[in-house]
């Protein structure tokens, strides 16, 4: 599972980027890269890579966030240390992209420097438990929307299908049937498969390449 | 049972919306609602529906009072400043007896405010907003799954009643993910032989309007009007009642105060504080016998909720001031802690 410079995470939004972002930078952390974390998401006011902080911080991992994020400035802007992402190769990236294709169009900004260096993955997140990609057809609707809006191609899927806190070792197996035709119908491969920390070890044998996921804490209202 | 799927809270909303049979959506961007919005545009097209972006607030909102005077199910949807800027279409709709689902997920105020979740609209959605004589059925979902549910029935009532109804939530619960049901719904459809949408073989007009020229005639429409407010009160409050058996302390709260709420009541009653909770769900009418028989049990009240205070007063009016009411309560795009209810429960239990 060798990544790529630039992995960028992308799919419908609700699918889970952002966790699957913060704990893909420390996975790859753990093995040893140099990694540092871009939060490209414009368009969602709410529950952003931002909140996962404190797990990035306890990993030593840079994030580069809007200045606005979490703020009350209701402004699509983007850090203009968005730009080290392309220009500083010695580090690879992890981009964290707006949920669907309009938060994809801002990656639209860095289409050509990222096809240009040829070294990047752009992974569509997908979980089988949303409402409106739980069919082949509307994954591949939104699929679709997303190349077009930032000019990119999908390589690979990240299985990340979830029920949030009622996600059981089930809930993920039951999801593997789907994500195997998705990656039939679209050839592109399944890249890895999350799970949460305390489902990882019942899982790890079943599934190749799992990745565990420290879930990002957003407020005290369960 | 039909397998869940994980929604947001807006979007719950809008699918409740189209299940319910609404095939006219009306709105206007504002965070934190715009994903209502933004799935009616992609919904509404391939189910034959009508999804139109008006030019401003108040433009939707007579839209919306159009579709449903045409007697049509019909909905808008905005976030505080937005209901503002609709109060008065929604005063006319209430003048003109129609029927229709406005959505407000709350942010914090006044003013511009802010973007953070919020319940300080709560005055303005039980006492008004618009001017007048005139009451909206509120409801307040505290989950996602509430948030499908609570929309069908927004329908519902408002149909039967042929009142405008108010879907008040906060950003949090809009935005906020959980896994939902949407299996088993049953969607009442109701007559409409008011609606003015052409006259065919009836032997009158229908017009469908709130102005009078007449004083007492005016009155008597007012008195007609609030005769249906009384059915509405005696027969359909929802609140849920938590821990309150035993309960010496009553904490009252909504939305996602009431969340926040139950964790802290959780909490005490680990360390032997007999404290429950009544959540509201329909905010107009108000739980008040609820309230009224909670009065004879407990020592107080505390009313937790995102605004200065202002449920506060409804508690006071429903219990006639009998027992101590105290206010924990946060506002401008802050949700309080657990630990902050804690301590409001604590400090009450001394």
């Amino acid at each position: 599972m060798e990544p790529k410079r630039i992995t960028i995470l992308a799919g419908h939004y609700g699918s889970g980027k952002t966790n699957v972002a913060v704990n893909y930078a420390v996975w790859q952390k753990n093995q040893g890269y140099n990694v540092e974390i871009f939060d490209m998401d414009i368009v969602n006011p709410y529950f952003r890579t931002l909140d996962g902080k404190d797990i990035l911080d306890r990993y030593n991992i840079p994030l580069v966030a809007s200045s606005f994020a979490n703020s009350n400035v209701d402004t699509p802007a983007m850090n203009p240390q968005a730009y080290a992402m392309i220009h500083d190769k010695e580090k690879n990236a992890v981009v964290d992209v707006g949920g669907d294709d309009r938060g994809a169009l801002a990656l639209g900004r860095f289409e050509k420097d990222i096809l240009k260096e040829n070294n990047y993955d752009m992974l569509l997140v997908v979980n089988k438990y949303r409402f409106e990609t739980k069919t082949i057809e509307g994954l591949i609707e939104i699929m679709t929307e997303i190349e077009q809006a930032c000019g990119i191609k999908f390589t690979g899927i990240v299985n990340d299908s979830n029920l949030g806190r009622e996600t059981t070792k089930e809930t993920i197996l039951n999801s593997i049937k789907f994500v195997n035709e998705f990656s039939k119908v679209t050839g592109l491969d399944v890249k890895f498969t999350c799970a949460r920390e305390d489902l990882y070890d019942e899982l790890k044998d079943e599934i190749k390449n799992l990745i565990p996921i420290e879930v990002i804490h957003y407020g005290d209202w369960c | 049972m039909a397998e869940k799927v994980l929604m947001k809270g807006n979007e719950a909303l809008a699918e409740a919306a189209i299940v319910a049979g609404c095939r006219h959506y009306f709105g206007y961007p504002i965070t934190p609602q715009t994903e209502v919005a933004a799935y009616m545009a992609k919904r509404m097209p391939k189910i034959g529906g009508t999804f139109l972006q008006a030019e401003s607030e108040i433009a939707a909102i007579n839209m919306v009072l159009g579709a449903s005077a045409a007697g049509v199910r019909s909905m808008t949807s905005s976030s505080s400043p937005g209901i503002s800027l609709k109060s008065e279409g929604i005063s006319y709709m209430a003048g003109c007896d129609l029927p229709a689902v406005i959505v407000n997920v709350e942010r914090g105020g006044p003013g511009l405010g802010g973007i953070q979740p919020s319940q300080s609209d709560y005055y303005q959605a039980t006492k008004g907003g618009g001017h007048g004589d005139y009451h909206l059925i509120v409801l307040a979902p505290a989950s996602v799954q509430e948030m499908f549910s609570m929309t069908i029935k927004g329908f519902d009532l408002a149909d039967k009643y042929r009142m405008p109804l108010m879907i008040l939530t906060d950003g949090t619960i809009g935005q906020m993910m959980e896994p939902v049901s949407i299996d088993q719904v049953q969607v009442n459809t109701y007559e409409k032989p008011w609606a003015a949408c052409g006259r065919g073989n009836r032997d009158h007009r229908n017009i469908v309007n709130s102005l009078s020229l007449n004083a007492p005639e005016l009155e008597q429409w007012n008195f007609d009007r609030y005769k249906r407010y009384e059915i509405v009160k005696k027969e359909e409050v929802m609140y849920e009642e938590f821990m309150m058996e035993d309960a010496e302390i009553c904490v009252v709260a909504f939305g996602i105060a009431s969340r926040v709420s139950k964790n802290a009541i959780v909490e005490a009653r680990k360390n032997g504080i007999k404290v429950g909770m009544i959540r509201p769900i329909t905010l107009w009418p108000f739980p008040e016998e609820a309230l009224k028989k909670a009065a004879e049990k407990v020592k107080s009240f505390i009313s937790v909720e995102l605004s200065m205070g202002q449920m506060i007063d409804d508690i006071k009016l429903a219990i006639n001031c009998s027992k101590p009411v105290t206010l924990c309560n946060r506002t401008g795009g802050v949700i309080m802690s657990p630990q902050e209810v804690y301590e409001a429960i604590e400090k009450a239990a001394k």
